[in-house]
């Protein structure tokens, strides 16, 4: 059922971002950028912790999952740390992320090289 | 002795030929319907080089080296070449004619430069500053994404109203006349930059269909000729969408065409199969199918007046990024085999 759960929320997420690659003439580097703000702003709300709770790595493994952490870090950080966590929460928080996708693409790309569509 | 006619059509007085060509292209091209006439092609998308601009050079020395040996001429004999590619600074062309001691012009059109080229390589035949001078270009579908979309590497989804890139190169020789058996170039009609104020970077057809519309008109009053009087009237890289719309605004010019109209970027790729979305666009599409399917069947006898209009989009990805609109052009190039002088 998790797996379901997580399936066809993540599946949601990226549908409507086929959407817009079909329908609109936002570029992709736009909609990973609307995704993220989306996230934050779900985040603020208390909405996306919701959706994070019901579909797992279904919410947290799209760019919106980002976004949240962002805002969840940030909110953390002001708590402990007061003004200056707002500077220091978004990337203490995400870093894990971060590292990882840059580990990850750097090994990726030493290892392949790209081909044709 | 003005070769001048109308607003800018140009007639060669001293006919030019058409004396050697050559082609490459790549694995969906080869594939395509126009598959069994590209003899030379390879499966690999880096031709066995490093990176895909090395490709890109090598299939414009590939195309460069087979019409000098076809000629079995030497580098030497060649007066210019004048090449051009869709890469920063041109570099394609930059780095394929290094090892080539021939003068070199440099060009940018855009998906235009095939005509373009074989223009300025006529004109300069006919000016009897050249006994032989060539026109090459090419397009790689993997250089030309990162050049104008995305990095390959970094994956992402094409919009779908864009055209697929030609990985493609052809190559033209063109000398004074020797040979009736071979196709001559009668007159050309370079074309002008025409913005409609098109937009959008991914319906190039679009921006650049009225940039045909306007030099197919100019051509057809300057020449006082019609559509029926040609075999096959092509246009390089217009597109599914670009073809209708220029059916659409020559009609408004009260030009209609029958079934001698075609657009290379249809020809190239089965669209409903070959997910290209629009269909094929890049230098190397319109060089391509001149060089390996209209021009040998010239020599067949199975068009004798061709008009080949290559279409380009002038814009840039950071000009798009701006908001600034595309300019078009499209110019026009008058094959025949029949070679009386003018």
């Amino acid at each position: 059922m998790e797996y379901i759960k997580a399936f066809v929320i993540g599946g949601l997420f990226c549908a409507i971002g086929q959407i817009f690659i079909d329908k609109t003439k936002l570029t992709p580097a736009k909609i990973l950028v609307g995704y993220v703000v989306a996230g934050v702003i779900l985040s603020a709300f208390g909405i996306y912790q919701h959706i994070a709770d019901f579909a797992g790595a279904g919410a947290s493994v799209p760019l919106t999952g980002f976004g949240h952490t962002l805002a969840t870090s940030v909110k953390e950080a002001v708590d402990q740390h007061g003004l200056l966590g707002a500077f220091t929460g978004g990337l203490s928080g995400t870093a894990g992320g971060i590292t990882a996708a840059i580990v990850f693409g750097t090994a990726v790309a030493l290892i392949f090289k790209p081909h044709k569509k | 002795m003005t070769k001048k006619i109308g607003t800018g059509t140009y007639v060669f007085q001293n006919p030019v030929e058409v004396c050697a060509f050559a082609s490459i292209v790549g694995q969906k091209e080869k594939e395509g319907p126009l598959g069994k006439y590209f003899t030379k092609y390879s499966y690999d998308e880096y031709f066995k080089q490093d990176s895909f601009e090395k490709a890109e050079s090598f299939m414009q020395k590939e195309v460069l080296n087979d019409v000098i040996q076809k000629e079995q001429i030497s580098p030497q004999d060649i007066d210019f070449i004048f090449a051009g590619d869709l890469l920063n600074q041109c570099a394609g062309s930059n780095f394929s004619v290094r090892d080539t001691p021939v003068q070199f012009f440099g060009l940018y059109g855009a998906c235009s430069t095939m005509a373009e080229g074989t223009i300025l390589a006529a004109m300069t035949i006919d000016g009897d500053f050249a006994g032989r001078a060539i026109a090459l270009t090419s397009s790689h579908f993997c250089s030309a994404e990162r050049q104008f979309r995305f990095p390959l590497e970094y994956g992402s989804q094409r919009t779908p109203s864009s055209q697929w890139t030609v990985t493609g190169s052809g190559c033209v020789m063109l000398s004074k006349s020797q040979n009736k058996a071979n196709p001559h170039i009668k007159d050309c009609c370079p074309g002008v930059v025409c913005d409609m104020g098109v937009t959008d970077m991914n319906n190039m057809g679009a921006a650049m269909a009225p940039a045909a519309a306007l030099t197919i008109k100019r051509y057809f009053d300057d020449t006082k000729t019609k559509p029926s009087d040609y075999d096959l009237i092509v246009t390089g890289d217009l597109g599914c969408e670009g073809k209708e719309m220029l059916r659409i605004l020559l009609k408004k010019d009260g030009i209609s065409f029958g079934k001698e109209y075609d657009d290379c970027g249809t020809m190239i790729y089965d669209c409903e199969n070959q997910d290209v979305h629009s269909g094929g666009s890049g230098c190397g599409c319109s060089a391509s199918v001149l060089t390996a399917y209209i021009l040998p069947n010239m020599i067949k006898k199975k068009y004798k007046e061709v008009l080949f209009i290559t279409t380009g989009a002038l814009m840039n990805p950071n000009t798009s990024l701006q908001g600034e609109s595309i300019p078009g052009i499209a110019h026009l190039v008058h094959f025949s085999m029949n070679k009386g002088v003018n």
